[in-house]
């Protein structure tokens, strides 16, 4: 049967087509969303190979240079033109790569753009090694010397390449010293030096609290200064086991030569991984890459957050989503417990359920606006000047923390949870309660041990929802007390542990923040990338989950109904 | 074989103590559940409606009028008492900080430091370096305490009042006043040619002390003294220097110099304005004149700042005028606006706030006024005085109000005057502000300097959130609902278990992640690949009706093989081949239409400003976000339209189109309708998208390639550095107010209209 194109367009049959094109674009665009994240964001952990090139600079010279290429992109060849550079005629665009450099500390910025018709001699020589720094970014380079105390222990000139292995397999026992010894510092400044730190300070306002409560007679302050000289002795310990350590770290250096000649020495302690990706085996590979993903789930972050880990963000989003979900569930059951079981069914009951349905959609911002004027600066302060007065004016519960972003979250979801259980109450048929009732049991027993019962997958449903959207939300926590970098976790071996009004990270502002606050955002980039991934699988698995919960709901009361 | 059974009754005892105690224990039980239900349900709903009010608390004060009221010290209103000091008419009155040590210049040059509650003499001395007697006097500046005195000899002192304060064991806190002499403990020596000096005006600088002075004569004399700081002994030593000014031709009734030394304004006798441009102190080039009043010229001054004049007449008007740039960069004064109320006597005063851009008028029958200027209001005017005002004062801080009565009896008042910068016009009206052209809409709440004028202007913050949101719809709505169309009606059952599910899950996706994706992967991307953008729009559409149509050309063995319903997935691949198609193409057509690069062709052929974070990136990234809530609600509302409507419509013969259009979306109309409602609510509060795929610059301006900055947006950047009961925190509370009170009423009319068609289906 073959259709003119006007009897085509009468049938109506193109706008069915249109809109088949539109579910396939929001499916295109969802799709390639979630690829996009996690091409990006699983891709930066891979050992890549380092290309070593000679490149011909736009003024004639040659130069030596090496790295990682990061990105691709082409440029049209009139662009380039205008801004002045030769480009051969007959050629429509031309291929950009980035490559990401390092030596930051050398060239000034981790990263370059070169023309690739312009590179040569393209190579991936094994023993070009790549040093992850603390300072300074990643470092790329070949070993030259290694120096134990400032004394020469081994030199190699390249060509030898079994020595050079010796020399390298020498180098990596002995930032495997550095890095146990690092560990060891990282642990006394963390751990027992700031415990120390928290108990004096402790000491000041137990001292302070006294002075205001006028008790702070001769016995009290000479139990005082007793209690802190104990302190300052500890301290004195530790500090001389620091100053030790600090010693023994800085002992080995190696002298590096970088693409191009120069050569740079680097202290061993400022070194976190070397490793050479050029002579990696696939299993290698492999292994440095779950490694990878390991240290960006369990360490602390490093240079602004561009690099190293984000397990403090991780922490603060789970403990702050868990301090929320303990209060929203309560409150958010009690409420709709009371709108659809004992509440007067009258229009009021109707209004406040749909006041209660829009909070919802209230933009968040809102919430955090409230939360910092009322919970932060109403109560907070209040509540310093009522039970730490001894602190003033340094405020406790009158900044943002993490007490006042767990209730705020919770005044934002609370309305989630309620809508979630009316709609599983008010799914389960009369029969079943009036069945209890009949049965003697009172209303309380009727809802305690027949209709919540019932009603609890789709508590959990709301539970899981609500866990889904505090744990995505950003903007009430940049006013009620995320930070950038939080010196510590706000939950710790210092008495009473857990520390609701410390400031905490969070894994969506980390996002904001080092995408968009950080110095070197070129560099941050991939970081971002995989804390995303790490934001979005959490989200959607949240989310599937509860999904998956409500289906099983509802299976279950269609066998009910019949 | 049946054995007979006897059956007892089961032994059952309901009035046994035991289960009496059950009974009571389960009453109480039930009870008590009923109550904490009770009890924590409604306390929940309160508390989530607290929001509300509590944001109408902090927005309240916005809008409570001023107030003034006797001072109270120690609970009891300060009583009047006389002016301390000499008995010569009072030429300069102010209080230090804190509101509690006045000073009282005299027409015979006595300075008087009092105690502002009681009136009690601190200090008293004679103000100024030469004994001769005082012949004028110019207050420097407010802000700097300084002023200056010009006596019968023709020298100068200038003069500034200065605090000590210290916090004695004893407790309490005491402020000793001095007069202290910036420029030397010697007398400036002005023109010799000046005789018997009526009008002064001086201005210091860090490197430049100017004097204008006007004699009986109507001479004009203008002395500059260049400081110059001596290397050895680094005390500053002044170089004096005399230069004629034009005559004016008329007589002066006030002279000032504006901050820069630049420009010399006065007032004459005859209503009119003068401006004189000193950069060049041997020809000073005269500006036109300006006519401000028709009558008197009464009080001639400064605003905050001093870059706006106030010009107060005999009747009651009060106008500002400012030096305003024209295309030729020359400077003209213009009147900008004018401050007047009906059924007033002449203004005899005005006095400014050193703070802000307000200032107070008194009337000749005792009236006083607060205004604002940049707001344009008036806060408060009220009678304080039934004997005349012979001076009024107000404190640094403008919470205090010294007042001398025409008997020379002082009175000391408080003012509550929280909010005078925020007014209707201020928020939502286009307001002329100092150094600009003309009037306009902005949005600036704090800068470096303290005599800023806060520009607070909602209106271009508004504009860009529904700017954003236009955008956003403009992409989500036609995206969403056809979507939801064909996965509702058209699609096969198995293929919308999955494609449902997976839309709804954008919408958990955390907006931070868009946003990121927007700001720094999709904001270049569109950059580079802007005409692949737009030849997207047009060649998807068109790229998709060419397939279909070839597919329906197919031969029948070749169609079958796809199920019906499953045309959306055949589209896929389509669409993606379009896509990489339209990228590929695109530097063909830029080539061809837009001399290689269109970014350039727009900004430099077509004018239009580009930034990279703009309104196309932010309506893309946003529709993504809003696309799901749509999409989600309309599906819903599409499929649960009965199916024998359909069904009927199909049997009587018309197409599946047919049927859609005519039958079931016009059913599912308010359902749709609600979806946008809800989808445009979700558009207006995104914060973070915003925040991070524009520029946050609060301009007016509908061009899809420039940025925007939304009231949500605003709220996130500016909130955590407002100062605690400003006006800008209160205004950002009034924003979050707006955010809250329209998407609560968008969303509420939408959940109405979404309640009564589940109503109508019920029916039907």
């Amino acid at each position: 049967m073959k259709l003119s194109v006007s009897e085509w367009f009468k049938s109506g049959a193109p706008w069915v087509w249109l809109t088949g094109a539109a579910v396939a674009i929001n499916v295109i665009m969802v799709v390639g969303l979630l690829l996009l994240i996690a091409v990006r964001g699983l891709g930066h952990f891979w050992p890549h190979p380092i290309i070593e090139a000679s490149y011909f600079e736009r003024d004639g010279s040659r130069q030596i240079i090496a790295g990682e290429i990061a990105d691709s992109a082409e440029a049209p060849a009139e662009q380039l033109r205008g801004a002045g550079i030769e480009v051969a005629d007959g050629v429509d665009s031309v291929t950009r790569l980035l490559l990401k450099v390092g030596n930051r500390d050398v060239y000034g910025s981790d990263f370059r753009w070169v023309l690739e018709d312009k590179l040569a001699d393209i190579q991936h020589p094994g023993q070009l090694f790549v040093a992850e720094r603390r300072e300074w970014g990643n470092f790329y380079g070949y070993l030259r010397e290694l120096k134990q105390g400032g004394v020469l222990v081994g030199q190699v000139d390249g060509r030898d390449e079994r020595a050079y292995e010796r020399l390298w397999a020498d180098l990596e026992q002995r930032i495997e010293r550095a890095l146990d010894i690092h560990a060891q510092i990282a642990r006394i400044e963390k751990h027992d030096i700031g415990a120390i730190n928290y108990d004096i300070e402790r000491l000041r306002l137990r001292e302070r609290a006294l002075q205001l409560k006028d008790e702070l007679d001769a016995a009290a302050q000479a139990d005082i200064a007793a209690e802190r000289d104990q302190l300052a002795a500890d301290y004195k310990v530790l500090e001389n086991r620091l100053v030790e350590l600090y010693g023994l770290i800085s002992r080995d250096a190696l002298v590096a030569e970088v693409a191009g000649g120069r050569t740079l020495e680097i202290p061993l302690k400022n070194i976190v991984h070397a490793y050479r990706p050029n002579t990696m085996s696939l299993l290698e590979k492999i292994g440095f890459y779950f490694g990878k993903i390991w240290e960006f789930m369990t360490d602390e972050p490093r240079e602004a957050n561009t690099e190293g880990g984000v397990f403090p963000a991780i922490f603060g989003t789970v403990l702050m989503v868990i301090l929320m979900s303990i209060l929203v569930t309560p409150f958010g059951v009690v409420a709709a417990v009371y709108l659809r079981e004992y509440a007067k069914q009258g229009p009021l009951t109707r209004l406040i359920r749909i006041a209660v349905n829009n909070l919802a959609g209230v933009p968040s911002i809102v919430y955090g606006v409230f939360g910092l004027g009322f919970f932060i600066y109403f109560l907070g302060s209040n509540i310093d000047q009522l039970f730490f007065p001894e602190a003033l004016p340094a405020p406790t519960f009158g900044t943002p923390g993490l007490m006042w972003a767990s209730i705020t979250l919770a005044l934002l979801t609370v309305p989630v949870v309620i809508v979630a259980t009316e709609e599983g109450l008010a799914r389960i048929p009369r029969s079943v309660r009036e069945g209890s009732l009949a049965l003697g049991a009172t209303k309380a027993e009727t809802l305690w041990k027949v209709v919540l019962p019932m009603a609890s997958p789709a508590m959990m449903t709301g539970v899981i929802l609500a866990i889904a959207r505090a744990a995505g939300e950003v903007a009430p926590l940049m006013l009620v007390g995320v930070v950038k970098l939080a010196p510590s976790l706000p939950l710790d071996g210092n008495y009473p542990f857990l520390h609701l009004d410390q400031k905490f990270m969070h894994l969506g502002f980390h996002i904001y923040d080092v995408g968009f606050q950080s110095p070197n955002v070129e560099a941050a980039r991939p970081l971002v990338y995989a804390t995303a991934l790490l934001l979005v699988a959490v989200i959607a698995l949240l989310n599937l989950s509860a999904v998956a919960i409500r289906n099983r709901l509802r299976e279950k009361y269609k066998a009910l109904e019949h | 074989m049946n054995k007979p059974v006897t059956l007892t009754p089961p032994d059952l005892e309901f009035d046994s103590a035991a289960s009496k105690r059950l009974r009571k224990v389960r009453k109480f039980k039930d009870q008590f559940t009923t109550g904490t239900v009770a009890v924590g349900g409604i306390s929940v709903i309160v508390a989530i409606l607290l929001i509300f009010i509590y944001l109408l608390y902090e927005v309240a004060p916005l809008f409570e009028a001023a107030e003034v009221h006797p001072y109270e010290h120690n609970g009891q209103p300060t009583a009047p008492y006389s002016r301390p000091g000499s008995d010569a008419a009072t030429l300069y009155m102010t209080a230090e900080e804190q509101g509690e040590v006045g000073l009282r210049l005299s027409q015979d040059g006595q300075a008087t430091f009092f105690d502002t509650r009681t009136g009690q003499l601190i200090q008293q001395q004679q103000a100024g370096l030469s004994s001769a007697s005082l012949a004028a006097y110019a207050l420097e500046s407010e802000a700097n305490d300084t002023f200056a005195l010009a006596h019968a000899d023709n020298s100068l002192s200038f003069v500034k009042h200065s605090y000590k304060t210290t916090y004695p064991l004893e407790g309490g806190r005491v402020i000793t006043p001095s007069l202290v002499y910036p420029l030397g403990e010697e007398p400036l020596e002005l023109s010799p040619e000046l005789e018997e000096i009526e009008h002064l005006a001086v201005r210091n600088g860090e490197n430049r002390f100017s004097v204008v002075a006007a004699d009986a004569e109507g001479r004009l004399r203008l002395t500059r003294f260049d400081k110059e700081v001596n290397f050895i002994t680094e005390e500053v030593e002044l170089s004096s220097e005399h230069y004629n000014l034009p005559d004016i031709g008329a007589d002066v009734t006030g002279l000032l110099i504006s901050p820069d030394q630049r420009w010399l304004f006065i007032a004459d006798f005859q209503g009119r304005v003068h401006t004189i441009d000193l950069r060049d102190p041997d020809s000073p080039l005269v500006g036109a004149v300006k006519k401000a009043t028709s009558g008197q010229i009464t009080s001639f001054s400064f605003l905050l700042g001093g870059s706006s004049l106030l010009i107060a007449d005999d009747k009651g008007i009060v106008s500002q005028w400012f030096l305003v740039r024209d295309a030729n960069n020359d400077y003209e004064l213009q009147r900008i606006r004018e401050f007047s109320h009906v059924g007033t006597d002449g203004i005899v005063q005005v006095n400014i706030e050193q703070r802000r851009k307000g200032f107070i008028t008194a009337e000749a029958n005792g009236q006083i006024s607060f205004y604002n200027a940049t707001a344009e209001n008036q806060v408060l005017s009220e009678q304080l005085s039934e004997r005349g005002i012979a001076y009024v004062a107000l404190t640094p801080r403008a919470n205090r109000l010294l007042l001398e009565d025409g008997e020379g009896n002082i009175s000391f008042w408080q003012v509550n005057n929280e909010h005078p910068e925020v007014s209707w016009s201020s928020l939502w009206q286009e307001v002329w502000y100092e150094g600009h052209e003309e009037p306009k809409f902005l949005w600036q709440s704090s800068a470096s300097n303290d005599d800023f004028e806060p520009k607070y202007s909602l209106a271009p913050l508004a504009f860009g959130t529904l700017k954003a949101a236009f955008y956003a719809m403009l992409l989500a709505t036609p995206l969403a609902i056809c979507g939801a169309i064909y996965t509702a009606y058209f699609m096969a059952p198995a293929l919308r278990r999955k494609i449902k599910p997976m839309i709804e899950l954008m919408e958990a996706l955390p907006t931070v992640i868009l946003g990121f994706l927007a700001g720094l992967w999709l904001a270049p991307f569109i950059e580079a690949n802007l005409t692949s953008i737009f030849a997207l729009l047009v060649m998807v559409p068109v790229g998709v009706l060419l397939f279909a149509y070839l597919w329906q050309n197919l031969p029948k063995s070749v169609r079958y093989l796809v199920p019906d319903g499953w045309d959306a997935a055949l589209l896929i691949p389509v669409v993606i081949l379009l896509s990489m198609l339209a990228i590929g193409l695109a530097d063909g057509i830029e080539v061809l239409a837009f001399g290689g690069d269109m970014k350039v062709f727009i900004t430099d052929e077509l004018g239009i400003d580009f930034d990279q974070r703009n309104a196309l990136v932010v309506g893309l990234a946003m529709g993504f976000a809003v696309i799901p809530t749509i999409f989600s609600i309309t599906e819903d509302a599409i499929f649960s339209v009965p199916k024998h409507l359909s069904n009927g419509s199909l049997a009587l013969g018309a197409t599946p189109w047919q049927t859609l259009s005519r039958v079931v979306m016009p059913t599912a109309s308010p359902g749709i309708f609600s979806a946008v409602m809800i989808g445009m609510g979700r558009a207006v509060g995104e914060t973070m998208i915003v925040l991070m795929a524009t520029g946050n610059t609060p301009i007016m301006d509908m061009n899809i390639f420039e940025g925007m900055r939304t009231l949500a947006a605003n709220i996130a950047v500016e909130m955590p550095e407002a100062e605690v009961a400003s006006s800008h925190y209160r205004i950002l509370f009034l924003a979050a107010l707006v955010l809250f009170a329209f998407t609560f009423v968008v969303n509420t009319l939408a959940e109405i209209v979404r309640q009564r068609l589940r109503r109508k289906y019920g029916s039907l």
